[in-house]
């Protein structure tokens, strides 16, 4: 056998999983403080579905900044002019919703386009790029909805993004049963992953870590999808939205892992001359960077549409302050070159229980900015301090 | 005899991994220029960042006396308020500040409100202009005027610190022949009013021209001070100082087996300076490679060398490039580093910090970086026969590190060195270009790396090493070109060649020019 023992190191640990154990914390202490309110099944619900549009647009931001630290602060207006396309298009002029849907997302993209390739291919500074693109787009925004606010009431477009889904003879009771049979099925495959991911090492003869280490953590995550599936199957199932948004998570958490399209990100963003001497076409890297945080803010734009029904001239305002700030908050380098979806969600995650615990709470937005703001600063000074001990760069 | 106003005693500053700088001493006497000489890396800018207090007391061991009283600078600041200046080789400059600011930044005239004075700050400008004979308003900026302005900008400013012993970082090497005679000229002036100054140099007509004593300096330690009048005092005299070191086993013996066939040819290649596109970096450069030979390119900084490679290399570097490229005889054109990738082209860059590895990363990551593809199934990383790759490549260049997750910033230079070639050899290159590819290692591991290029040229892969070691090119290489300023001077065989010879070649063509 080659499991070398490495000797549990607290200091290492703590490091490493600081942002999930901040998570618990912050979580148990606002379950406490909320006398267990927010963690009804509804609240549960809702933590996703409020959070989700954070989640997505997340995901493309950690690819800008993965390349260096640079970041998109259009995302917000995108949101805008894409919902409004989307809700003037079917609202007013009644055009069918697929259309639509996919009309919106190629607007969306187009709009990223627009803007990798100045970022990319001219390199105007991405702040720059994207500053001007905030106000841009925003305006645009405005003009497509003629400064009014829009509904939207048809039923296949929005059963497309915020419906529940409802499997007849599983969701017809009070405890809905599909969210019990793909939570059982996810944690069962978490465990024998970790089993089989255990014994190909063995086979292979890698290097291994401990036993209780891997088995304690694929046991926690189970638990934890069990549990939320229970909460979920408590309300109303599980909502499409969400399935929108962990399929978002898991893409993107495949690109950047397993792909060798993903770790040109890192690269360049590690070190771009070398990158590109490398053979790496890095401008392209940019383009896309930001070419699919144009996609993404463009579905972002949809699924905000039809969560709220209705899209106004300020919707998607500051928007891609919450997407930066939970990348930070979620360990990645404010230099680029680092970070993960998972950190990602979990940054996201913990700006999301802040803010419904402190609304369940009644404080107000005063305080919820406050409060947002030092924990981005307090997450940042966390990463920087702790990496510069470890004398990593 | 004159009064030693400095004396640097047994300094030795160590670098990670590296003797920068071993056991030297210099004596400087009042009022005289005193000329500092060695081969790029020699030590002669770490002896004058010791000095100047850029590496504090502390960082190095041995005592430093400037007018007879020990001396521990802790900033450039300290050793400026000692009078001692230093001007860098890259002028420290900023192009969109006037000459009156330039000359007080850090060091501000200012009024007994706390502001500054504008109007005695532009007329002590022009006191000090008008010293180095620079007739130009303190008002205009920088970047209006031509670099030999901006050296005498940089003295002015020097004098404007009070300065006594003025140390010159290469001061010519920007400057055409009728600047840096004026500004030679004006260091013999300032001599006769009792500046002292130090000027490192490469051109060593000017140090023959001005300097009273040179001190060579060799691998971190002084080899010998020459006094003008006392000692034989002349170019030949100087380079054989310079580079009189022993050869002995330093490099692995090997079989030279050139083959006939002629691997990579490149012909009447030019090449432009990316920003300045009119100013010709490589003029009109013709050389080729056979298979399993190893050949050296030998010139000062600057001579054109990593911009003819990375030129070469997909162009890397540089605009209006023009010329034709044969890989094994066939005319190819490669437009971009994957394409020079492609067709079985490697640069090992000079510099692996900066342009070489991503230094935040794994050993693992960095070597499959420049060919992720062959560890893919479809575009997914299978990470398996990654780390099978990137084991046996650590395996097979020796590298030494706990395990290949280790991240490659935290290596040894020498062993960064091995991973950087391993991150090459996983491309399967059939032409190697390695920059500099023992700077800044220890004698041990530039062996190792001797070992590894001796085993690549026996598989009949090609080489083409830039280095600015000589003894490193003769040790190691079949045949050397020599450039210098752009141009390809000449080709020697490196069986015949001599340190002397090629070093003539450099100091005569630039003397010429």
């Amino acid at each position: 056998m080659t499991e070398t023992k490495q000797k549990f190191n607290l200091v290492k640990f703590l490091t490493k999983y600081a942002m999930v154990i901040a998570l618990a914390v912050v979580f148990i202490l606002f379950a406490a403080l909320t006398n267990r309110t927010l963690l009804s099944p509804q609240n549960m619900t809702n933590l996703m579905l409020q959070n989700g549009y954070v989640l997505v647009m997340a995901c493309g931001m950690l690819l800008c900044i993965l390349t260096g630290g640079n970041i998109d602060l259009s995302v917000g207006s995108v949101v805008c002019v894409v919902g409004g396309l989307a809700a003037v298009m079917i609202s007013n002029m009644h055009l069918p919703a697929i259309p639509v849907i996919l009309l919106c997302l190629l607007v969306g993209l187009l709009v990223g386009v627009w803007q990798g390739y100045w970022i990319g291919y001219v390199r105007i500074p991405p702040f720059i790029t994207t500053l001007g693109g905030m106000f841009i787009f925003r305006g645009i925004g405005r003009l497509v909805l003629n400064s009014k606010t829009v509904a939207i009431q048809d039923p296949t477009f929005l059963n497309i993004f915020t419906a529940y889904i409802k499997i007849p003879g599983l969701d017809d009771g009070k405890i809905k049963l599909s969210p019990i049979i793909v939570g059982v099925a996810a944690a069962a495959w978490v465990i024998l992953s970790t089993v089989k991911n255990r014994r190909d090492r063995a086979r292979k003869g890698y290097r291994q870590n401990s036993a209780l280490g891997d088995f304690v953590k694929a046991g926690l995550i189970a638990a934890l999808i069990l549990w939320y599936c229970w909460q979920l199957s408590q309300y109303r199932g599980i909502s499409v939205m969400l399935v929108w948004v962990l399929a978002i998570c898991l893409i993107y958490n495949f690109i950047t892992a397993k792909t060798a399209f993903g770790r040109y990100f890192y690269a360049v963003g590690g070190n771009e001359k070398a990158t590109k001497l490398s053979g790496i076409n890095t401008d392209k890297i940019y383009f896309i960077a930001y070419a699919n945080m144009g996609l993404l803010a463009g579905l972002c734009g949809l699924l905000c549409a039809s969560r709220v029904g209705s899209v106004n001239g300020s919707t998607g305002t500051s928007f891609e302050m919450d997407a930066i700030g939970s990348c930070f908050i979620g360990g990645a380098s404010a230099y680029g070159g680092s970070g993960t979806v998972g950190g990602v969600v979990i940054g996201a995650l913990l700006l999301g229980v802040i803010n419904m615990g402190m609304s369940i709470m009644g404080l107000g937005d005063a305080w919820q900015y406050v409060i947002k703001g030092g924990v981005l600063l307090l997450a940042v000074i966390f990463d920087v301090v702790t990496s510069r001990k470890s004398g990593a760069k | 005899m004159a009064d030693v106003i400095l004396e640097m005693k047994s300094i030795t500053k160590e670098f990670p991994g590296v003797k920068a700088l071993d056991n030297v001493n210099l004596k400087v006497e009042a009022g005289e220029i005193h000329a500092l000489i060695g081969e790029n890396g020699a030590g002669k800018s770490t002896l004058m960042n010791v000095l100047s207090g850029t590496y504090p007391v502390g960082s190095y061991t041995g005592e430093i006396y400037y007018e007879g009283k020990l001396c521990q600078f802790k900033t450039q600041k300290d050793s400026e308020a000692q009078g001692i200046v230093i001007i860098h080789q890259e002028l420290a400059l900023i192009p969109l500040l006037s000459i009156g600011e330039n000359m007080f930044l850090g060091n501000e005239i200012k009024n007994s409100m706390g502001y500054i004075d504008w109007d005695k700050t532009f007329s002590e400008a022009e006191r000090h202009m008008r010293q180095v004979g620079l007739n130009e308003s303190a008002q205009t900026l920088v970047k209006d005027i031509g670099t030999g302005k901006q050296q005498l900008v940089e003295i002015a400013k020097a004098f404007s610190k009070k300065v006594k012993l003025l140390i010159l970082d290469e001061p010519t090497s920007s400057l055409n022949d009728e600047d840096a005679k004026m500004l030679l000229d004006l260091l013999i002036e300032f001599k006769k009013e009792g500046l002292t100054s130090i000027i490192i140099t490469h051109k060593l007509n000017e140090i023959i021209y001005c300097a009273d004593k040179a001190t060579i300096i060799r691998d971190g330690s002084t080899i010998e001070t020459l006094v003008k009048g006392v000692d034989e005092f002349s170019e030949d005299r100087i380079i054989k100082g310079m580079v009189g070191r022993s050869m002995e086993d330093r490099y692995p013996a090997r079989e030279h087996n050139v083959q006939d066939e002629v691997n990579l040819e490149v012909k009447n290649w030019t090449v432009h300076h990316p920003l300045y596109p009119e100013r010709v970096v490589d003029d009109n450069i013709s050389f080729h490679i056979r298979r399993g030979e190893v050949v050296g390119f030998s010139g000062l900084q600057g001579a054109g060398r990593t911009e003819l490679a990375m030129s070469i290399f997909g162009r890397s570097y540089g605009t209006g490039i023009s010329g034709e490229l044969y890989i094994a005889g066939q005319k190819v054109d490669l437009r971009s580093p994957q394409d020079a990738i492609r067709h079985k082209l490697a640069y090992v860059t000079e510099d692996r910090k900066t342009n070489g590895l991503i230094l935040g990363e794994s050993i693992r990551f960095n070597t499959t970086l420049a060919r992720l593809d062959k560890v893919c199934r479809g575009s997914i990383i299978d990470q398996d026969q990654e780390t099978q790759a990137a084991e046996q490549m650590t395996k097979d260049m020796g590298t030494k590190t706990p395990t290949i997750e280790q991240n490659v910033g935290n290596l040894s230079g020498g062993n960064q060195q091995k991973a950087l070639l391993g991150k090459w050899m996983f491309t399967e290159p059939d032409i190697l270009i390695m920059d500099e590819p023992t700077r800044g290692i220890d004698v041990g591991a530039k062996y190792e790396i001797y070992c590894l290029i001796n085993q690549m040229v026996a598989q009949g892969k090609s080489v083409m090493m830039i280095s600015s070691e000589l003894p490193e090119l003769l040790g190691m290489c079949d045949r050397i070109y020599v450039m210098n300023e752009g141009r390809l001077l000449a080709e020697v065989d490196a069986a015949d060649a001599t340190q002397e010879g090629i070093m003539g070649y450099i100091i005569r063509d630039t003397a010429k020019a």
